[in-house]
């Protein structure tokens, strides 16, 4: 394991995914290949001295060489989202190291079990790395995207997972929306339960090996959920956030 | 490194003086990070055990547990994904207290905490020792929820919060330091929040592993 230092990357585009989240390019000078779900730790630096540090996942695929995409949510009165929101332009110099964290990652083997992703909120950014790596590793293992949003302006990455499973049938694409639903929608819209995860793990031939992440709640009540549909714990791998962050 | 390079217009938000480790920010309500399901342990299955090099294990039942002298616990407490949140409020059992219970092999100097759900994670025997650590049961006055551990969890305030294990189920005592399931996955073995011991590569004794880590 090469050691984990800083380095100064440098944002070379920042691309909005909804009103709150954008997506941030970064060109490292010391990029390492990482692990699709793994993250970076990111720190400011007053002029002061004081520091401050998030982690937040990676979502572009190792495929992508020499830079890191991380999509970060903007957290009311956050610290670090709120400076990166307004304080940062293209060209800017931000202090990063990773990639760092070996548990919750998808290795993308060609013999790896299907897929299973649930995701809620900007939850989706590390399952967004696994299909993208997925994508470029060429494994056609089925996968199923799980993705809880409240209202449509809040679906991260749309058109590129729409895209996504128009052209690969072995992904499928499971929209649901909590609050508010497009009009005619014909898809779930209520909050993730126990029978809507039957029905998605009903649609496995071969039991899937599940990635689940997104707020404390969603977290807990689907893995409780993919228990209840009969899957083994050790399937089932979590990362949680909570309301705070910054 | 600070002084170098720092970030144009970027202001601190935080009005607290309370110190904070490096890297760390103040929260007030109380984030889980877990690595998989929460395991459910009816208070009837519980058990709580030390053993490994013991003269002679030891295990209480829930009813025997809660009835050891109780102490209450006000620590601030450091997770190592960068929260930190003070003055928190418990209720538990020293570690103290227990290990007044077994004789200790002299060759016991590392710690393994296995918990319920199949979590580990490895502290130095001394690291639990004189009012450092305690097994909690109760949070803000009421049980410990299932979530953040219960129903009861290792606490030991001083090192990140991943080596205050959850669901802890007993302590294993060993001569020889043990990774746990965090410590595998890269993090540190020791964990102190005021040197920033996060993961493997900021482990102080690292120079002199590299060779044979490598």
């Amino acid at each position: 394991m090469s050691k984990v230092t800083w380095q100064l990357g440098t944002v070379v585009s920042i691309v909005p995914e909804t009103p709150h989240v954008k997506t941030f390019t970064l060109k490292l000078p010391n990029w390492t290949p990482h692990l699709a779900g793994q993250h970076y730790d990111l720190r400011l630096t007053a002029e002061g001295g004081y520091q401050a540090e998030r982690s937040y996942s990676i979502a572009s695929p190792p495929e992508q060489v020499g830079e890191i995409a991380l999509t970060i949510e903007l957290v009311s009165d956050g610290e670090v989202s709120g400076y990166l929101f307004e304080g940062v332009g293209v060209g800017d110099e931000l202090e990063l190291r990773g990639p760092i964290g070996g548990y919750f990652v998808w290795r993308g083997l060609p013999d790896a079990p299907p897929l299973l992703l649930v995701g809620g909120g900007s939850g989706v950014v590390p399952l967004m790395a696994m299909l993208r790596h997925r994508q470029g590793v060429g494994v056609r293992t089925p996968a199923v995207l799980l993705f809880s949003v409240r209202t449509p302006d809040e679906v991260i990455y749309q058109a590129e997972l729409e895209a996504m499973a128009q052209a690969d049938p072995t992904f499928t694409l499971l929209l649901d929306y909590t609050r508010q639903a497009p009009a005619s929608w014909a898809g779930y819209q209520r909050r993730i339960d126990a029978a809507m995860l039957a029905e998605v793990v009903g649609r496995f031939a071969t039991p899937p090996q599940c990635f689940v992440c997104g707020p404390t709640g969603l977290v807990e009540s689907v893995a409780n959920g993919l228990q209840a549909a009969g899957l083994p714990p050790e399937s089932i791998l979590t990362e949680r956030f909570g309301p705070t962050g910054g | 490194m600070a002084g170098f390079f720092s970030n144009k217009g970027f202001q601190p938000k935080r009005a607290s003086n309370h110190k904070l480790p490096p890297g760390q920010y103040e929260t007030t309500d109380f984030p889980v990070l877990t690595a998989g399901p929460t395991p459910r342990i009816p208070l009837t299955q519980w058990s709580f055990s030390l053993e490994g090099l013991v003269e002679e294990p030891i295990t209480w039942s829930w009813e025997e547990f809660n009835k050891l002298p109780q102490q209450d616990f006000n620590p601030d407490i450091h997770c190592v994904t960068k929260w930190s949140k003070f003055d928190t409020h418990w209720r538990g059992v020293s570690l103290d207290t227990l290990l007044a219970q077994v004789k200790l092999k002299p060759e016991a100097k590392y710690v393994v905490a296995y918990c319920y759900g199949g979590y580990t994670t490895n502290l130095p025997l001394a690291d639990l020792l004189d009012g450092k650590a305690f097994i909690g049961h109760t949070f803000e006055s009421q049980p410990l929820a299932p979530e953040h551990g219960g129903p009861a969890r290792l606490v030991v305030p001083h090192l990140y919060f991943w080596k205050s294990a959850k669901w802890i189920q007993g302590l294993r005592f060993v001569a020889d330091d043990e990774p746990g399931f965090w410590e595998r996955a890269g993090y540190s073995m020791y964990g102190d929040p005021w040197k920033e011991q996060r993961y493997d590569t900021d482990d102080e004794d690292l120079a002199s592993d590299s060779n044979i880590r490598l």
